[in-house]
């Protein structure tokens, strides 16, 4: 079964941001959604999150680039071969320079759709629990749980300092 | 940023966000007068198609003048963006975190109008297309090993590859705009641009790792793109544009005149939307002491050039750095000299690097003396070539400086429109600056 409740709690501090972390995951919430303005190493390590796999796009589009950019340019040579002062028709280092440069267009374009993805950047709207002070000056942590829960959930924010509480099901 | 700063978190929120607000009266001012220079520059090409690449000025033997100038002005501009939002992001310099967007705004535009100088360098425009490689009916494909081609895949990656580093930094400051806007039109947009952003930890976590990727491929792609642009010319076996060392010296060159450019739009956006608060003198002076290192280079670059014209023993190669210093467009070459060597001198003493006004004088100076370096390399070169009997000078036409002027319009009109829709300052990287809020330190 699935959590069905979310319970937010808004925050102005790092510290105490992270205290609550720290305190839900002892209390056994592993289902954590961490909201803040600006990317901070503090929240990251509590969080303790796996590495972002979006670097495996990043290869695979640089990988694909390269093996583009070279077969393209010497495959295009050898269509129609204009033979210049018995000078080779697949001439290897020009083709590097576009060899590198579609290794770089499209290991950034297939970084830019993994971040897409991974992040779920598809909707246009904020959708589920989100308040618009995160992108100002909050914090927020959302916990997802049970509705039996719910007391304990409020009171380790509470305990920590949470400003505000908000419930919303998910 | 220094730790005494008064900014607040939702402080930074409200004064970048009130520079998107309805156009003032100077921005009114200087928007028109670009908009008009526009339509002028438009008109001279125009003319130019309709009547024929004769109304420029070239003649025998100088084919490649202000337009091909133009390009690589404008290329070389876009790469202290690059530097700025890339490379100094990879060496974690905390002094580009206030001035980024707007070099890296002054990169997408920059490639925006280099680009399009070779096609209206081209006699016939409309079928610029032929660069590109596509299946046609003739079976025939472009040439990979001219540098020609080698610029169109360069210039098109950089120029993809840095509006997605543009769009992507301005995602969650997008996202503040969304949150922070009521008015139904602009909600719209921005919501719409926005993505959904939410800034929850995954979507952080993916962000921080894709934006260090685009950096890790901006910082190569950058150097390559001004060396392609180079060999352009040093592939050519012409005096003065044959040699090795042009690639590091388009490099330095680029990032020194962007530097410049940097400068020259900072100071008024800072005074007009008093962001002194955001852009500090240590900003300045940061940009300053590039501006010295890469001003250093590039003169090294001036006198190799004539020790290498010397040694070579040719006396084509000679002769051409000799007609540069004395020959007929001798007051561009000096105008170049004293404007990137000798004006930059003067970003040695302390007072000056952190003085607003002389830093603008001084940056005016630097793309002047950029614009004609340039002209010097491509139209001396070309106008005194190994045959005495070919060289031949150049004048420019009204044509080719209407639409100079109009490309600096064209660039400024896109600037203008930046700074009154998007965040000139980026949001949440200043937050990243600022000093972290923390219940304990409240306490005390």
């Amino acid at each position: 079964m699935k959590p069905d409740q979310g319970v937010i709690g808004i925050f102005s501090y790092v510290d105490s941001t992270v205290e609550t972390i720290k305190s839900l995951k002892k209390a056994g919430f592993r289902n954590l959604r961490v909201y803040s303005p600006f990317p901070n190493h503090e929240i990251e390590e509590v969080l303790d999150q796996p590495e972002s796999i979006v670097r495996f796009f990043t290869l695979a589009g640089a990988i694909l680039g390269a093996i583009c950019g070279f077969t393209f340019t010497v495959l295009t040579s050898l269509d129609w071969p204009l033979s210049v002062s018995a000078k080779p028709i697949v001439s290897i280092p020009p083709y590097i320079i576009i060899v590198f440069e579609l290794t770089v267009l499209f290991g950034a374009l297939a970084t830019l759709l993994g971040l897409l993805v991974n992040s779920r950047l598809r909707r246009n709207t904020p959708r589920g629990v989100y308040d618009p002070r995160f992108s100002e000056d909050k914090f927020g942590v959302v916990v997802a749980c049970f509705k039996h829960n719910i007391p304990k959930v409020e009171e380790i924010l509470k305990g920590s300092g949470a400003e505000e509480i908000k419930f919303e099901g998910i | 940023m220094s730790q005494e700063t008064t900014l607040t978190y939702s402080k930074v929120n409200e004064d970048i966000i009130r520079m998107l607000d309805k156009p003032s009266v100077k921005w009114l001012a200087l928007f028109v007068p670009s908009l008009g220079l526009v339509g002028f520059g438009l008109f001279c090409f125009l003319y130019q198609v309709y009547t024929g690449l004769g109304v420029a000025g070239y003649r025998h033997p100088v084919f490649w003048a202000v337009y091909i100038t133009n390009f690589v002005f404008w290329v070389g501009i876009a790469h202290s963006g690059t530097l700025i939002s890339a490379i100094l992001f990879l060496f974690r310099a905390r002094f580009r975190m206030s001035i980024y967007r707007i070099a890296e705004a002054m990169t997408v535009f920059a490639v925006l109008t280099a680009g399009l100088f070779p096609i209206i360098h081209l006699g016939r425009a409309w079928n610029f297309y032929w660069l590109f490689p596509y299946p046609n009916q003739r079976e025939l494909w472009i040439n990979f090993k001219s540098p020609l081609i080698w610029d169109v895949f360069a210039v098109g990656t950089y120029l993809t590859v840095s509006a997605i580093f543009f769009f992507v930094g301005m995602i969650p400051d997008i996202a503040a705009i969304r949150d922070r806007v009521k008015e139904v039109p602009r909600k719209i947009i921005y919501t719409i641009l926005s993505l959904g952003w939410k800034g929850s930890n995954w979507e952080w976590l993916h962000y921080t790792r894709a934006y260090l990727f685009f950096a890790a491929f901006a910082t190569p792609l950058v150097l390559s793109v001004h060396s392609v642009v180079s060999w352009d010319f040093a592939m050519a076996n012409l005096p003065g544009w044959h040699t090795t060392i042009f690639a590091p010296y388009f490099v330095a060159g680029a990032i020194f005149s962007g530097l410049g450019l940097v400068i020259t739009l900072t100071v008024p956006i800072r005074k007009i939307f008093h962001l002194e608060d955001y852009i500090t003198l240590d900003n300045f002076e940061g940009m300053a002491k590039l501006i010295i290192l890469t001003s250093s280079i590039v003169t090294y670059a001036y006198v190799v050039e004539f020790l290498l014209a010397w040694y070579s023993g040719s006396p084509a190669e000679w002769g051409q750095y000799r007609f540069r210093a004395t020959g007929d467009y001798a007051l561009f070459y000096w105008i170049m000299i004293f404007c990137n060597s000798a004006v930059p001198l003067l970003l040695w003493f302390k007072k000056i690097r952190r003085d607003i006004t002389v830093l603008f004088i001084i940056s005016i100076f630097i793309n002047i003396g950029m614009w004609f370096e340039r002209f010097n390399i491509i139209v001396i070169s070309l106008s005194h070539g190994f045959e005495p009997g070919a060289w031949g000078i150049y004048k420019p036409t009204w044509v080719e400086m209407g639409i100079t002027v109009g490309s600096f319009a064209w660039f400024f009109m896109f600037f203008l429109i930046f700074v009154k829709t998007l965040p000139a300052v980026s949001i949440s990287e200043m937050k990243e600056i600022l000093p972290v809020p923390r219940k304990e330190a409240q306490a005390q």
